[in-house]
């Protein structure tokens, strides 16, 4: 069965086993599922964060993660996919992001999962505002961040 | 074309969209963002590094030297941190 991609961008937090209970009900063509959750730190180092509010770019975001999601599936063998992404205010240990990735084998859901982490880090036009005590700036983006998508161009 | 601003651009940019008419000799991506500069000092402090500003046409990344004939929407953002 060919994998249907579900994408969501939603101010509202999600869960987790709802989700993936979503994914896998009635199917028996799923042996694995892997599932990233992008979580809000409470700090970085010394720096305390009271809260990250997340913008987004609507019609773009929807279109960038459906495009990532598109080439996942065309690389490896996978029988569902799940991306849900949180915009607005967000606090520390709440959830920020969600990946499911579903598959015959565990190999290519590890794979897909970290795959689409990294090219939606990179890529997907999200970005976060930081409140700390001294006050609110934006967060950097880290060169790693784009290496890290890199990476799977090369192999 | 409409042109979008996210982020720290749209705050120093001071809106987050706008309806643009750029003369016919601003044709690349690169091109834009030099014309909107001479608008304002609040577009030449959004644009003050251009190497670190992203840009979509169409909902779809695009290098500074992207033709803009015939884009609907354009937008200019910082890099992305999402995830």
């Amino acid at each position: 069965m060919t994998a249907a991609a579900t994408i969501r961008i939603q101010e509202a937090d999600f869960d987790i086993a709802r989700e993936i209970a979503g994914l896998t009900k009635g199917r028996t063509d799923i042996g694995a599922v892997v599932s990233f959750s992008g979580i809000c730190r409470g700090g970085e180092g010394d720096e305390r964060i009271a809260a990250l509010t997340l913008e987004h770019y609507p019609g773009m975001a929807e279109a960038e993660i459906a495009r990532h999601a598109e080439r996942a599936m065309a690389r490896w063998p996978l029988t569902g996919l799940t991306v849900v992404h949180r915009v607005g205010r967000i606090v520390p240990g709440e959830n920020i992001v969600l990946v499911l990735t579903a598959s015959q084998h565990r190999q290519a859901a590890f794979q897909a999962a970290e795959f689409l982490m990294d090219y939606l880090k990179a890529n997907a036009p999200f970005w976060k505002r930081q409140e700390s005590a001294d006050g609110e700036n934006w967060v950097e983006a880290r060169d790693h961040d784009d290496e890290a998508a890199a990476r799977w161009t090369q192999s | 074309m409409k042109v979008k601003y996210f982020a720290w651009v749209r705050e120093r940019v001071g809106k987050s969209e706008e309806m643009v008419e750029p003369p016919p000799d601003v044709k690349t991506v690169a091109d834009l963002m030099a014309w909107l500069v001479k608008r304002s000092e609040a577009y030449a402090h959004a644009f003050e590094t251009p190497r670190v500003i992203r840009a979509a046409v169409d909902h779809t990344h695009v290098k500074s030297d992207t033709l803009i004939a015939g884009a609907r929407e354009i937008a200019f953002f910082p890099p992305m941190t999402g995830g």
